[in-house]
């Protein structure tokens, strides 16, 4: 079932355009990745979902609703956490919890997710005490406090620090295994490819291509290259016998051996077969990165960097 | 409703050098000035009053008032909207506009509460009456506060952030105190600037106010001005208030 549907969304601001032309749907119990580098128009779509902006074209549905005609009906079943937002300074934990717990229908329990986002102990602590991880938990917490449906996560790890980055992805995989379907948006390759079920990939307004992280990579359809030191001497003909193998060619004792398909298990096998041992052995994909650049001549990476 | 209100009053009273400002520099003021001798006895430039009868409680009761509407609720707004904590409202069933009606009731509720004490304390220290038109004196107190809380409103929703809402609050304030009467008594302003004054709000609350305490009914020109003020004013904020 689609529990968002977005087709044809247009949005202008003045005199540029933030989105050109976006169509996608999100289905439920999936985590489902917007990912595209800043400024793709990745946050004014998902604010046009949430009712946050009106749209000068096309549809938004969540859950079959309008955002815009009905407001409500999509507040109580859309969590949203949105970039650069925060709470007063001087808020306890607690203290917000409870608060936007009072603003849904049919609230979850605050106490048991502020035990699931792990931030129990920090209870009665101030929000501006709270380091960018916490905040960041605190920020899904309110984003589920109102027991939704979908939630939606924006750029949710940025700004922190390896290990929180990897709490906080810990803790998106177990809301999903909660049953609430997720929408997050990063421009994060590596953050869509760990998490995400299915991607949209979004370029300057416009929807480039939407697939699973494993099946955009297969899109480039790009070579894998296997690096390795043998252990012994080794005739490149050997290797290139194999159909995998496209090339090979040595740099020092190193060996660069390029190819398609099961390239890193058959190399190896027929390297074990004569007796000899890849040291230092490295295989390099194609990730969702070289995909975006494939479809988009532009890369993610830069942005990030 | 409940629990945001419970909620806002809670983090005004963590902000409490601000609050102590806002509550207690009107009754210090009140009580250190009220007691020089001079204060209480009668002055011709009043009209035979002296300070203390209704010129000095009136003027901080406007105090308390103006800094509440051009210094606390714009603070609270414009660093709210600054720092995105509306916009996260506004992605909930209730909407922003719930905190702003919490914010506006916790500045009238302490804007009473001052009051209230300056009455208490000016009696029980100073001798002076209690509001002898008692029910006009809460009349006009209430419109008053209500204008004087809407201009604050238009304030907050002109200023980038919170540190230009600072700023511009006082910018404000200090004029509107002057022709209010807080350094020089609007009896011994030239006519000029009192006619100003009659029209600036300021003029008009701090008016009604020392009427009704000195027991006569407030001027009509002065009621017309407050409430024209009021819905001017409270339109304008309804019509300029930005949510992010």
């Amino acid at each position: 079932m689609k529990v968002i549907e977005v087709e044809h969304l247009h949005k202008r601001y003045r005199d540029h355009v933030a989105v050109a032309d976006v169509s996608f749907a999100v289905d439920e119990g999936e985590i489902f990745g917007v990912l595209g580098p800043n400024g793709a128009g990745k946050t004014t779509t998902v604010e046009c979902v949430a009712g946050l902006r009106v749209p000068d074209g096309g549809t938004v549905r969540v859950a079959g609703l309008d955002p815009q005609a009905d407001r409500n009906g999509v507040r109580e079943i859309l969590g949203v956490q949105l970039q650069s937002s925060h709470l007063p300074e001087k808020i306890k934990v607690w203290e917000a919890l409870d608060l936007y717990a009072s603003f849904y229908a049919k609230p979850a329990d605050w106490r048991e997710l502020l035990d699931r986002v792990g931030l129990t102990d920090k209870r009665d602590t101030l929000f501006g005490k709270l380091s960018g991880g916490q905040r960041q938990r605190l920020s899904v917490a309110l984003a589920l406090v109102g027991n939704p449906r979908v939630a939606v996560l924006d750029e949710l790890t940025t700004g922190l620090d390896p290990q929180a980055r990897r709490n906080t992805w810990e803790l998106v995989e177990q809301v999903r295994d909660s049953g609430v379907t997720i929408v997050l948006v990063t421009h994060f390759m590596e953050e869509a490819e760990r998490l995400c079920d299915r991607v949209a990939l979004i370029d300057a307004g416009r929807v480039a291509a939407i697939d699973t992280p494993a099946g955009l990579v297969a899109q480039v359809d790009s070579e894998q290259r296997l690096r390795f030191r043998p252990s012994g001497p080794i005739d490149d003909s050997v290797l290139l016998a194999l159909p995998e193998v496209a090339t090979v060619s040595r740099n020092g004792g190193q060996i660069l051996v390029t190819g398609t398909g099961n390239l890193a298990q058959v190399v190896t096998m027929t390297l074990a077969h004569a007796q000899i041992i890849p040291h230092e052995l490295r295989l390099e994909q194609a990730s969702l990165d070289d995909a975006f650049v494939a479809l988009t001549g532009r890369s993610l990476s830069e942005e990030t960097a | 409703m409940k629990k945001i209100l419970i909620v806002e009053t809670k983090l005004h009273l963590r902000e409490w050098p601000a609050m102590l400002f806002t509550i207690g520099l009107p009754l210090g003021l009140l009580l250190i000035l009220g007691s020089m001798p001079g204060f209480s006895k009668a002055d011709p430039a009043l009209g035979g009053e002296s300070v203390n009868d209704t010129h000095m409680p009136a003027m901080m009761t406007m105090l308390a008032m103006m800094t509440l509407a051009f210094s606390v609720l714009p603070g609270f707004l414009a660093s709210y909207r600054e720092q995105g904590i509306l916009r996260r409202m506004s992605t909930t069933p209730v909407g922003p506009a719930r905190v702003l009606g919490a914010q506006l009731v916790v500045s009238w509720v302490t804007g009473i509460i001052t009051t209230t004490l300056i009455i208490v304390l000016g009696r029980l220290v100073l001798g002076t009456a209690v509001p002898k038109q008692f029910l006009g004196f809460v009349l006009m107190f209430l419109l008053g506060s209500a204008a004087l809380l809407a201009m604050g409103l238009v304030l907050s929703a002109l200023v980038p952030n919170g540190k230009t809402a600072s700023g511009v609050g006082s910018l404000v304030m200090f004029p509107l105190m002057f022709v209010g009467g807080m350094w020089i008594p609007r009896e011994s302003m030239p006519d000029v600037m009192r006619i100003i004054g009659d029209y600036s709000v300021a003029g008009p609350f701090a008016q009604t106010m020392r009427d009704t305490w000195a027991g006569n009914a407030p001027q009509l020109t002065h009621v017309l001005v407050v409430s024209v003020a009021l819905l001017v004013f409270g339109g304008l904020a309804v019509r300029l208030f930005r949510w992010e």
